[in-house]
């Protein structure tokens, strides 16, 4: 892990459902994080790389999500939107300590959010 | 040794002749590009969209900067060529870069025509060509609020109805008596004028502007009888010139444009022109069709292969601004020995003109219903007699005698610029050439990879014929399709499982039918929680997660990710308290739109997420509920006000409609539900294009169903004919029922209908009574437990998670 993160607790897991996800309001704007069947935690921007809609809305399957505005299916692995469509949402590190979700705004990001 | 190949100018019909180079000749060529636009190739016709708002510069890229690296071509970008050294054989470019060539490209295109009346410098006075010209529009109509369009032409209108919808007060000037005289005749001309007109913008005709008015900026047009315009931006789009000066002055022969033979080349032979600067037997082109042929020409010049030349072209035109459909090819001028054909119908908005000369086709003209225009262009460029035909000709080849074509055979004899796909403006040539380059094999893979019928899904049928044509009978017409990629097995053999094998979670039903996924996906996942829904209602769990988010959230999702809130209005009847109830919450919240449906009631619009439970909790409070306007399932009943107030109605139209609406609201359904009940035949509930429609009469009750008025209009059919309130009910509540139990999810009831027959229908709900009754108490039992309104649910705290966030960042944390 990037030693320079600062890791910030954002609340429980329990407090996401499975397969779904919560928002997190940041300066860098929404992010979304989202808890998979298998118990996985992704975070990434919340905006799908064709049109901006909130990812955080969309149906989660296995690792993926599809955004709810034009059906683009959005790896939660990579951010990246699969089958023929082409765009990426940028990634948020995340990780869970104790059943607690942290997250880490990238410092790349938080500047350009300044 | 390699060659050199220098090309001037990188717009589409250059891109067009690099594409064929690199498939006919790899490696062939060391390719060098002058453009002057400081970017890659992009589509010009889509300008038009990106103006409006309904494409990114992105979507319209051709060919992305990636593609020039792989390619290993050296693209000098804002870099416009200034000098061609015939004999030394080289170009220079602006920046002072020189490149040698053995074969040169001269492809620079047209100029906008800027007519040199007094002001025509100023700051705010535009063409309309290429991007810069769009972003300097965007610019005027970000702050701007009138703008005026110089010149009636195919570009002209494109860029008034664009800025108009970018929020601009547009006029319009043309010099001629009528719009797009070019390819329009006066009576089809009209037509535009006034569609025009119905979009807001204000067209002059016979409109000759004497100066353009202001001091540092544009404020306005002066015409010549005196009146004054108000402008913030002056468009010209009065025509184009071919770009032959740099041509002229290497003393290459130029007439209007650089003249070409039918091999593209020039009076120097190692040079060749094509686009629009060329000009080919005394012809300058401007539409991308011709310029496509000459590209593949110049390519195979370039290769040394001489079998291939260019002839001319018979051109046509589609104007692209969305909702007027106008269609026009090949020369329709009057003309001694020209006979014509002419069909109008203006209650429709409908005219046709075809244009006759020595029994065959030469031009036609299509406004309105413009479907049939790729046919009589394809007869057109036949050039043949058309002999017993011209009878029916007008009618298009629906109506040419015998069965019509079969579907694959009806694709085959369409042109590849013939567009399948409206929404994303797919032609048949991109489809066919994905098909083959791409190895797709089903209707998935073109979807995903061209868009052809991936938005409204109407022209599925035509590329599904386009796979046969293409494929031959290695494609295999689905018989039943899957749910979705997890499985191979259909709806039906999806609710037959859960029905025997008493499956009673989504986790069950992917188990016990072996999905290829864990847990499912954003197409399975909807449809099975809906079949356990309606299988086991009171015992099976809703399941949210399964819920696409206008049915989680219980609003409507919009573009900018707020939501659309509508409670219900029982059969279109509100009151001062709830109006002001909604009026106070729309103030309350600042909600910027408040807008009447078409469903007879009120629609809140940009409504914040975490504002809903706040919003719903104020209209609870004036006793509004829900109105699942984002269900699938029942959605409004609308009305007429009926025998009650009208002078004509002749049952209680509206007590009806509130009646129905109270017993079946809340009901899930494998589409939306949209009712209506007219009190007489006049209709005026527009109950004959509903899912279900009542229609009264003076002995009773007309139910009609399977109607619809959305990507496909249908009127609907009589189900039966009762004389009774209550017998209306029953049979009503007997006919959802049944299509809740048999229909495929996402399958309408008109689809559902044409699927399983209207006779098995009847039988069911009207003949059987027993099986009546039946469906009727399964119906009820299933209200028991859906009849609870979700907003007050959420209000008490449901579901609170999804409406707050998990947490806040403040600035500071995420700064340090």
């Amino acid at each position: 892990m990037n030693m320079f993160l600062d890791w910030i607790d954002v609340g429980a897991l329990a407090d996401i459902p499975p397969r779904g996800s919560r928002v997190v309001a940041s300066p860098l704007g929404d992010i979304a994080v989202f808890r998979a069947a298998d118990d996985t935690v992704f975070a990434l921007l919340d905006r799908c790389p064709h049109k901006g809609g909130p990812l955080s809305q969309g149906i989660v399957h296995e690792h993926a999500v599809t955004c709810p505005l034009h059906n683009w299916v959005i790896s939660l692995e990579s951010g990246e939107a699969t089958g023929a469509d082409r765009g990426c949402t940028p990634k948020i590190p995340v990780r869970i300590e104790a059943d607690r979700v942290l997250i880490a705004l990238p410092e790349t990001l938080a500047q350009a959010a300044e | 040794m390699t060659e050199r190949l220098v090309i001037i100018g990188n717009g589409m019909a250059p891109g067009r002749a690099l594409e064929t180079l690199l498939a006919r000749a790899p490696g062939r060529f060391d390719i060098t590009i002058f453009n002057a636009e400081p970017r890659v190739n992009y589509d010009r016709i889509m300008l038009s969209p990106v103006l409006s708002g309904e494409k990114r510069f992105e979507d319209i890229v051709i060919h992305d900067d990636a593609w020039y690296q792989r390619h290993g071509i050296r693209l000098l970008k804002g870099c416009p060529a200034v000098a061609i050294d015939r004999t030394a054989k080289l170009v220079t470019g602006a920046d002072g870069t020189v490149a040698p060539y053995d074969k040169l490209i001269v492809a620079t295109g047209s100029s906008p025509i800027i007519v040199p009346i007094p002001g025509h410098t100023l700051p705010g006075v535009v063409a309309y060509r290429d991007l810069d010209d769009v972003d300097r529009m965007l610019a005027a109509a970000a702050t701007g609020r009138h703008a005026v369009v110089i010149g009636g032409g195919l570009l002209g209108l494109e860029a008034a109805a664009g800025l108009k919808l970018r929020g601009m007060t547009v006029t319009v000037l043309h010099l001629m008596p009528t719009l797009m005289e070019r390819q329009l005749d006066p009576a089809a001309g009209h037509l535009l004028e006034q569609a025009m007109q119905t979009r807001g913008i204000d067209v002059i005709c016979r409109a000759n502007t004497h100066a353009i008015l202001g001091d540092t900026h544009v404020t306005g047009v002066r015409l010549d009888d005196g009146r004054e315009i108000p402008a913030d931006i002056v468009v010209m789009a009065v025509g184009i010139r071919p770009n032959a000066g740099l041509a002229k002055a290497a003393g290459i022969d130029i007439s209007r444009g650089i003249i070409v033979d039918d091999r593209m080349a020039t009076s120097d032979p190692d040079i060749l022109a094509l686009g629009e600067c060329a000009e080919h037997r005394g012809i300058c082109y401007g539409l991308v069709a011709p310029l496509y042929e000459m590209a593949k020409v110049a390519a195979a010049s370039l290769i040394g292969d001489t079998s291939a030349a260019y002839h001319g072209s018979v051109t046509a035109t589609k104007l692209k601004v969305t909702g007027i459909d106008l269609f026009s090819a090949g020369d329709f001028a009057d003309r001694k020995g020209r006979e014509e054909i002419v069909l109008r119908d203006p209650a429709r908005g409908i005219y046709k003109r075809l244009v006759i000369e020595g029994e065959r086709l030469v031009g036609a003209v299509l406004y309105g219903d413009t479907a049939d225009g790729a046919w009589f262009f394809d007869l057109i460029k036949a050039d043949k007699p058309i002999g017993p035909l011209r009878d029916t000709l007008i009618f298009g080849p629906a109506f040419q005698g015998g069965a019509a074509l079969p579907p694959t055979a009806a694709v085959a004899a369409l042109s590849d610029e013939t567009e399948i796909c409206g929404c994303n403006g797919v032609c048949k040539g991109d489809i066919l050439s994905a098909i083959s380059t791409k190895g797709l094999t089903t209707l998935a893979d073109v979807r995903a990879h061209t868009k052809a019928s991936a938005s409204c899904g109407t022209c599925t049928g035509k590329v599904e014929a386009l796979l046969a044509h293409a494929l031959g009978g290695a494609y295999k017409t689905r018989t039943a399709e899957a749910v979705c990629l997890c499985t191979d097995l259909g709806h039906d053999d999806v609710r037959r499982a859960i029905r025997d094998q008493g499956l009673k979670s989504g986790h069950a039903v992917m188990q016990a039918l072996r999905w290829r996924s864990s847990c499912g996906c954003a197409r399975c996942r909807p449809a099975i929680n809906y079949y356990l829904l309606a299988e086991w209602p009171g015992e099976y769990r809703d399941d949210a997660r399964s819920r696409f988010v206008n049915e989680r959230l219980h609003a409507n999702i919009q573009k900018d990710g707020t939501y659309s809130v509508v409670p219900r209005m029982w059969g279109g009847v509100t009151s001062p308290k709830e109006l002001r109830a909604i009026a106070d919450v729309a103030e309350k919240f600042a909600i910027p739109t408040v807008k009447v449906t078409g469903g007879q009631r009120i629609d809140l619009l940009g409504v914040r997420k975490e504002d809903l439970p706040g919003v719903w909790a104020d209209l609870n409070a004036a006793g509004m509920v829900s109105g699942h306007a984002y269900a699938k399932g029942l959605r409004t009943v609308k009305t007429c006000v009926g025998s009650e107030w009208c002078r004509f109605g002749t049952q209680d139209s509206t007590g009806l409609g509130v009646k129905l609406e109270r017993y079946l609201w809340g009901s899930w359904s494998p589409a939306k539900v949209k009712l209506a009940v007219s009190g007489c035949p006049r209709n005026c509930a527009e109950a004959t294009c509903k899912d279900i429609g009542v229609v009264c009469v003076d002995s009773g009750y007309e139910i009609h169903y399977a109607g619809a008025a959305g990507l496909h209009i249908q009127g609907t059919i009589v189900l039966t004919k009762v004389a009774t309130e209550d017998e209306c009910i029953e049979v009503i509540a007997a006919l959802l029922q049944l299509y809740r139990e048999d229909g495929r999810y996402l399958e309408r009831i008109y689809k559902w209908m044409a699927r399983v027959g209207h006779d098995t229908i009847v039988g069911r709900v009207v003949d059987d009574l027993d099986g009546r009754k039946a469906l009727v108490q399964r119906f009820e039992f299933s209200q028991v437990f859906a009849q609870i309104d979700p907003w007050a649910e959420r209000v008490a705290g449901l579901d609170a998670h999804e409406f707050a966030p998990l947490a806040v960042i403040p600035y500071r944390e995420a700064a340090e």
